[in-house]
């Protein structure tokens, strides 16, 4: 077993709920409450993720995150690193594909909630943020925990694009995912096993969870 | 310009929901908002409470200005003292029934809630179950915590949105009364939107008709269901007996109008302001069609007489609804009711003769459909 690479992994998927349990609950309600021109193509661009294949996503991140790039040299300007192949590069890229695993879920957590009982929040003198804090969170919390749960279990088991952007440094880059790659590649079967059912056992564990939580949903607004 | 005592309202758009509105509500007074639905009640209602905002218009309570387009002031919803019972009672799913009403209550210092809470659950009758939550209160319940509710945040105006139509009826008949019973208890103004005529007769002091957006008349509920302004508005409050006929002459001397009618002279209340041969709608509210009885003819038989046929002779609980065909004309039937026991006495059956009087202090005349209900 690659400690190193799990807690590595761990930390990983700790960060990119951090920054996607915010990012999340915005733009869900946002998708869920409001009308925009251009909101068919921000729904697309949220799913994209979701088609696009891992390297080909990794590809472009690369790119964009690259020395060359402008976000690649204002960030260099900014912190005296470069964003590509640090752990740092690895969140930003984490966040980003798995935008549509944390969005998605707490959408359709705040659509479940009918429109009258938000009127009738303001209607009780609530404010914008009371009523988010007293009466959405509370009861679309299922979907942003589903939204959580599955961001998590899927920044462990990330491959593609955490190879593209991150490559294989040891405590830096190197996810369990990768460590695995590399065991296989190195004949050690039973480290390669260890590591499959462990990230298997999460992955399951994540499913059933999101599915308690989905039922909960039509037990709680059904 | 306008009193500062109450509600005034005035909405104008022309999309996407189109708003020509304009009502107002005094303090203690019941309005109710009736229409068709799709009319645009619940726009208007939302735009008191502040979840829809009209193109342009003004919304004052109190004296106080919560929207006014050309001023550019829009109060947000939170911050307009609106107490709103929703049609789906909206309540909070994931609180209880007292949690429902003391989260209203935002204003007040938190150790007075939960008093001022169960005080207001005891006030709709739902003492004792107060640690319940929606989902284990029955229809009528949750409209109670729904009232409680909308108390709960004192309100400058109390906002009632089709609140009995969830409801079965006798649970309806039983609120209705209690909202009458609550009137004593409330010094705000009350807009009850319904689309129930009986459900405004009951409890409201004055009725605004709407219909695609516009208000079309204001009045006691007893003068707008029997005197309406128009062929539209007559439709609206469902006065069956509108027709169309011609001023055939004034008699000032008896105080009366002449209206040509299927083939009739008909006797109708003055109106002299109507030139004669002048085409007008009228209308005749159900009470004022007299049964010519059998067994014990009346004084009132010579007033406006009618025979006909009776076409059809419906009986609901102890009503018998009759539909009766002159035989001037069988293409414009009168339509009244009479007590059931009225009805077999008489033999009110279809395809029997029958003759009825029609009063005519009820008979009220106005400009014919097209010429002025009519949107251009």
């Amino acid at each position: 077993m690659d400690w190193t690479a799990l807690w590595l992994s761990l930390r990983l998927a700790g960060v990119t709920i951090l920054f996607l349990l915010p990012l999340g609950i915005w733009a869900g309600r946002l998708l869920a409450y409001r009308d925009f021109p251009g909101k068919g193509l921000a729904e697309a661009l949220v799913a994209l993720p979701l088609v696009l294949p891992p390297t080909v996503f990794g590809y472009y991140l690369l790119v964009a995150f690259g020395a060359a790039s402008p976000l690649g040299q204002l960030w260099q300007s900014v912190f005296g690193t470069p964003l590509v192949f640090t752990f740092e590069g690895l969140v930003a890229a984490s966040i980003l594909f798995n935008i549509p695993f944390a969005v998605q879920p707490m959408q359709r957590g705040f659509e479940a909630i009918p429109a009258e009982v938000r009127e009738a929040a303001a209607c009780c003198g609530m404010s914008p943020w009371q009523a988010l804090a007293k009466v959405e969170l509370p009861l679309a919390w299922p979907g942003i925990l589903t939204g959580m749960v599955l961001s998590f279990a899927h920044t462990l088991g990330e491959f593609g694009i955490v190879l593209m952007v991150g490559g294989s440094i040891p405590g830096e880059t190197r996810t369990v995912a990768i460590a695995i790659y590399d065991r296989v590649q190195a004949f050690d079967d039973a480290a390669a096993a260890e590591m499959s059912s462990l990230l298997l056992a999460i992955s399951l564990a994540a499913i059933a969870l999101t599915f308690a939580f989905s039922r909960r949903i039509g037990r709680r607004l059904g | 310009m306008s009193p500062p005592e109450g509600l005034h309202v005035r909405l104008s758009q022309e999309a996407p929901i189109p708003l020509e509105a304009e009502l107002s509500c005094a303090a203690g007074e019941i309005l109710a908002l009736v229409g068709p639905s799709g009319g645009g009640k619940s726009t208007v209602l939302r735009s008191v409470a502040g979840s829809y905002r009209p193109a342009v218009g003004r919304v004052e309570v109190e004296g106080e200005t919560w929207f006014d387009s050309e001023a550019g002031i829009s109060l947000p919803a939170h911050r307009r003292r609106v107490g709103m019972v929703f049609q789906s009672y909206a309540l909070f799913p994931h609180m209880t029934a007292l949690g429902n009403v003391m989260a209203a209550m935002g204003h007040m210092p938190a150790p007075e809630r939960d008093e001022r809470g169960r005080a207001l659950l005891e006030l709709v009758h739902l003492a004792g179950l107060e640690e319940r939550r929606p989902a284990e209160l029955s229809g009528g319940q949750q409209q109670r915590v729904a009232v409680a509710r909308a108390l709960a945040r004192q309100p400058r105006v109390l906002l009632l949105d089709e609140p009995f139509s969830a409801v079965d009826k006798a649970t309806r008949q039983r609120l209705t009364r209690e909202i009458a019973d609550l009137r004593r208890v409330l010094s705000m103004p009350v807009v009850l939107v319904t689309h129930d005529l009986d459900e405004a007769r009951m409890l409201a002091d004055r009725m605004t008709v709407l219909h695609r957006g516009r208000t079309l008349q204001t009045g006691t509920p007893e003068e707008v269901t029997t005197r309406p302004v128009s062929a539209e508005v007559a439709r609206l409050v469902e006065l069956r007996n509108l027709f169309e006929g011609r001023v055939a002459g004034h008699d000032p001397a008896a105080g009366r109008t002449m209206l040509a009618w299927a083939g009739l002279t008909i006797e109708a209340a003055p109106r002299p302001e109507l030139a004669i041969g002048e085409s007008v709608s009228w209308v005749l509210p159900d009470g004022y069609v007299v049964l010519h009885r059998r067994d014990r003819p009346s004084r009132g038989e010579h007033e406006n007489p009618v025979k006909g046929t009776v076409e059809a002779a419906l009986a609901i609980g102890q009503t018998a609804h009759i539909a009766l065909r002159p035989l001037s004309d069988p293409s414009l039937p009168i339509h009244f009711s009479v007590p059931l026991h009225v009805a077999q006495r008489n033999g009110l059956a279809p395809g029997v003769e029958a003759a009825v009087s029609l009063l005519a202090e009820g008979i009220h005349l106005m400009p014919p459909a097209g010429r002025r209900d009519e949107r251009g």
